[in-house]
């Protein structure tokens, strides 16, 4: 861990600035059926071809709840170390859009799903914990569509109703450093539960950013803006420097803060207001009538809990005690969870140190390279063991292994096969070493008569032309120790 | 032979069973009416073709075994029925057609019932006297002397078409007192069956925590019969209840012997007609004699009944209705952007009525307003629903006048919304307990108006009312005295 000292302030004129930051994460839920109806949630279909008469709010169309939603919320939550409610509430947050059909959304307001919960953050000057202050259920709206006609808006509704776990966190977080680590644990944390995929491009998760300053030492807080809907965690970063550099300005000119929402325009790269205080919703929440109150068996919810997997915290401290790996190293490998099952597959039936190296170096070198995530990786787990082993049991050189890597990449048939028909199998017959060394002594008569006359250093120019001549196949310890044989 | 209008549903349904009439028959008498009755205004449209291709393709299989073989039945225009223009009478849906059948209808119809056609009502429920339809005025059938009188509401088309033999039998709804309060203005059996009895799924919405299909009848018989089809679980209602199902019909009997019938004490209102006071003592002197107890009880907050109901209702509406916005379907009227376009459309499209309830329910529901309003009112009706649940633990059933007066002139109270309001007095307390309540016809006032009592019983009891009913109704023995004076 290293001993960095945490320093994100704003440093104004005349003073010194904390930030202050809650986020309202809005994650989709992971489900084929829509909240309250069992409309697809395919991404990417056709517009309006996802579309219930419930989605779309024809008369007398009433919303059923989606056994599934309500088990994933409750899953997020305990993996989110949270109360789970048993008793909660419906409501309608009443608002005019033409996306929204129903006039209203379904959501919960006063009795949420999920209460207090918390998720901890490994930041450089250590471990910070981030409170959690609910997560509700609540059903997307559909989309307007407003840059393929000059006059016109179009709507797709294919969104409308979708399930949403609104995650609500409290006002703990510091720094866009500290937000951007906290969205991607919350990912990974619904990742590993397999309740929201966290896909930034596609909107599976969306950000209402709250962001007030407040000299530091102060004890209030001061007024803050809430920033909608940022959907990436570039953005979010900009949209929390911008604003708190604006409202530390702001309030140096002795001015105040309004309480407003405002929006992040990415091109400009800054907030402006969308809404005064003024001008905010009444969104005349009440309980929805065409639904009860949802009440959850405590059995229903232990099911879950029993069925949890390993998630990423208990991950890494297992991979830090079971595989005696630095918590950094334990910490990239259990970011996400195929990585960290990519890892384990491979450490459990080869050596964990190569594994290491060759999942964080090699690996990860070639996917971000190509954006490819782990579960498209080109080479699978048990071809990577293969060469690990291969390594392992001296068939090949480590040099040998990189160029068999390279050709894994466009060929996913077994390395010990590839090995062997494009004949990279390690020399290690001291007869046939021999006959190159000699070779190599021959033809540089020189230079070994420099080196014996003390230009040590030319002991490593030896190696590495042995080694060349072998065409990367001889055997590098069996080089030296025959070399040096040779050479006294 | 026999005008088979007059038949009630039962009889009707036993002709076509004992073939005594063909299916075709008993539609076309009923078609003869509705074509000669124009003038009272109770269809917003009607769909005689494919009626009489059913009625024909009934015949023709020879299968006689449905419990509604061959029943024409109109129902209000508030159900939606699949390819058939279904309106709320208002302006707003015009012209919509559904590609969806209501779950209660299409029980009808599993029933081998037949279609007439939408009948007219206030708009989205919103009214006691028919007056707010879009599509115009329902008369009664009854007059007085030659004036006309409003047929009630909101399911005024349905109580009128009833009384007038234009259906065998139809549902209607009710989230006030929408079943019961024309059924007495026109002589017929209306129940409001227990919030939950009845799927509301396929029911244009007016206030989703009251509003409940239920049977407007001749008889008490029928509305045992229309309950058996249209009651029952819905998987897609989450407010519907999963009850073991049981036919009331075969389980009906004219028994009182033991009963008890609370009489409350605060139903005893102002400025009460007499002719409405001496009612509700021959009611009480009919249960008696036929071995009924009657015992005085108290429903301490029902003055605080009305106003709650005014608050609550108007709420859920405000929100129910805000998808009529011009987006999808229905009524559009341009504007020069969005916020224009919804003016204009919500301003041209909802009749008077309407835009009052949307903007009491939006107020009420205000931030700064919730709690003075809307939190107070769903705390008195939880007092309300008290207030019952202790008075059944001495009684079995209640009774009360269904309504303060009998039918009343047209626009006698529609520029005096509170007037209109008291209407709904007796009935809306059932709709806010989500207690089942039937109104059935007793007896006519001096002028020839008939007046009707109504009954309050527990949750899901719907037996003991239609039993505690029946009992009166073959005691009171009440016939139509409608003239037909519209043909």
């Amino acid at each position: 861990m290293s001993n960095k000292e945490f320093n994100y302030y704003i440093n104004g004129k005349k003073s010194k600035w904390e930030v202050i930051i809650g986020l309202e994460v809005h994650a989709q839920v992971s489900s084929n059926a829509k909240l309250f109806s069992n409309s697809s949630t395919k991404f990417g279909a056709d517009p309006n071809s996802q579309v219930s008469l419930i989605d779309a709010a024809m008369p007398g169309m009433l919303p059923v709840i989606n056994k599934f939603c309500v088990e994933q919320a409750i899953r997020t939550g305990l993996g989110l170390k949270a109360k789970i409610n048993l008793n909660s509430v419906f409501d309608r947050k009443n608002y005019f859009y033409a996306d929204l059909p129903q006039g209203y959304q379904i959501s919960q307001y006063k009795y949420p799903i999920v209460g207090e919960g918390e998720v901890f953050l490994d930041m450089p000057y250590g471990a910070k914990k981030i409170g959690i202050e609910r997560l509700h259920l609540e059903q997307d709206a559909g989309k307007s569509i407003h840059d393929q006609s000059p006059t016109k808006t179009f709507i797709d509704l294919n969104r409308s109703g979708i399930a949403l776990m609104e995650i609500v966190s409290k006002p703990d977080l510091r720094s866009p450093e500290e937000v951007a680590e906290y969205i991607k644990k919350l990912r990974s944390i619904m990742r590993y539960l397999g309740t929201c995929d966290g896909n930034m491009e596609e909107g599976s998760l969306r950000a209402d950013v709250n962001v007030s300053v407040r000299k530091v030492g102060a004890l209030e807080f001061g007024t803050r803006c809430e920033i909608k809907n940022v959907n990436s965690i570039k953005f979010i970063q900009q949209a929390i420097q911008y604003e708190a550099k604006r409202q530390v300005d702001l309030l140096e000119e002795g001015k105040f803060i309004d309480q407003e929402t405002r929006l992040f325009d990415t091109k400009k790269n800054e907030t402006r207001q969308m809404r005064s205080k003024e001008d905010a919703h009444d969104y005349r929440y009440f309980p929805e009538p065409d639904l009860p109150a949802l009440r959850l068996e405590s059995n229903f919810v232990e099911e879950i809990r029993k069925k949890l997997p390993e998630l990423p915290d208990d991950k890494k401290k297992r991979f830090v005690n079971e595989y005696k790996i630095s918590s950094y190293d334990a910490g990239v490998l259990t970011a996400d969870k195929e990585t960290s099952d990519y890892f384990e597959k491979v450490a459990k039936n080869s050596d964990v140190k190569l594994a290491i190296t060759w999942v964080s170096g090699e690996l990860f070198a070639v996917l971000n390279k190509h954006s490819l995530s782990i579960k498209d990786s080109p080479v699978s787990a048990e071809n990577l063991t293969k060469l690990i082993l291969l390594i392992m049991n001296n068939t090949i050189s480590g040099r040998i292994a990189k160029d068999l890597f390279e050709i894994m990449l466009k060929d996913s048939r077994d390395p010990k096969v590839l090995v062997e028909e494009k004949g990279m199998v390690q020399e290690s017959n001291i007869g046939e070493l021999e006959k190159i060394i000699d070779k190599v002594l021959q033809n540089n008569q020189d230079k070994v008569s420099e080196y014996k006359s003390g230009k040590d250093k030319l002991f490593g120019f030896f190696v590495g032309s042995v080694i060349k001549e072998s065409k990367g196949k001889a055997n590098p310890a069996l080089v030296n120790e025959l070399l040096k044989k040779k050479l006294s | 032979m026999t005008d088979l209008c007059k038949l009630t549903l039962v009889e009707s349904v036993q002709h076509i069973k004992e073939k005594k009439c063909a299916a075709l028959d008993l539609l076309n008498s009923y078609i003869k009416r509705i074509e000669k009755s124009d003038k009272l205004n109770c269809f917003n449209s009607k769909d005689l073709d494919t009626a009489i291709k059913k009625a024909k393709s009934i015949d023709e299989k020879k299968d006689f075994s449905k419990i509604l073989v061959g029943a024409p039945i109109a129902v209000k225009d508030l159900f939606c029925t699949r390819d058939v223009k279904t309106t709320a009478s208002s302006k707003m849906l015009e012209n919509f057609i559904p590609t969806y059948e209501s779950t209660v209808t299409q029980k009808l119809w599993n029933e081998d019932a037949i279609l007439l056609g939408k009948l007219n009502c206030d708009e989205f429920a919103m009214g006691s006297s028919n007056e707010t339809s879009f599509f115009g005025n329902v008369l009664n059938p009854y007059r007085l002397n030659n004036d006309n009188l409003v047929p009630g509401g909101s399911s005024g088309g349905c109580a009128a078409a009833v009384a007038a033999n234009l259906t065998s039998a139809t549902v209607g709804t009710d989230t006030g007192g929408s079943i019961r309060q024309p059924a007495a203005f026109t002589g017929i059996v209306g129940l409001k069956p227990t919030y939950g009895r009845c799927s509301r799924w396929g029911i244009v919405a007016f206030a989703s925590s009251l509003d409940q299909a239920g049977p407007m009848t001749k008889d008490v018989k029928d509305a045992a019969l229309i309950l058996d089809v249209i009651s029952g679980y819905d998987e897609k209602d989450s407010t519907s209840a999963n009850k073991p199902k049981t036919s009331f019909l075969n389980s009906l009997k004219n028994n009182v012997k033991g009963l008890k019938v609370g009489i409350p004490k605060e139903y005893r209102v102002e400025n009460m007609p007499e002719e409405v006071n001496s009612l509700w003592q021959e009611g009480i002197k009919i249960l008696k004699e036929q071995g009924a107890i009657i015992k005085d009880i108290s429903l301490a907050h029902t003055k605080y009944a009305l106003p709650t109901y005014y608050i609550i209702a108007p709420a859920e509406a405000s929100s129910n209705l805000a998808r009529y916005d011009g987006v999808r379907y229905g009524f559009r009227a341009e504007g020069k952007d969005l916020t224009e376009m919804y003016e204009n459309t919500r301003s041209k499209g909802f009749g008077n009525e309407v835009k009052r309830r949307i903007m009491i329910g939006t107020y009420v529901l205000s931030s700064g307003y919730y709690d003075a309003y809307y939190l107070k009112a769903q705390k008195v009706r939880n007092l309300i629903k008290t207030d019952f649940d202790e008075s059944f633990k001495d009684v079995d059933v209640i009774l009360t006048p269904t309504t303060p007066t009998a039918a009343f002139k047209f626009g006698e109270k529609s520029d005096d919304p509170i007037a209109m309001y008291l209407n709904d007095i007796f009935t809306v307390t059932a709709n806010l307990a989500g207690l089942p309540a039937i109104s059935f016809p007793i007896k006519f006032n001096k002028d020839g108006l008939p007046l009707s009592l109504q009954l309050i019983g527990k949750s899901f009891d719907e037996q003991t009312l239609l039993n505690t009913a029946y009992s009166i109704e073959k005691e009171v023995n009440f016939k139509s005295q409608v003239k037909d004076w519209w043909m």
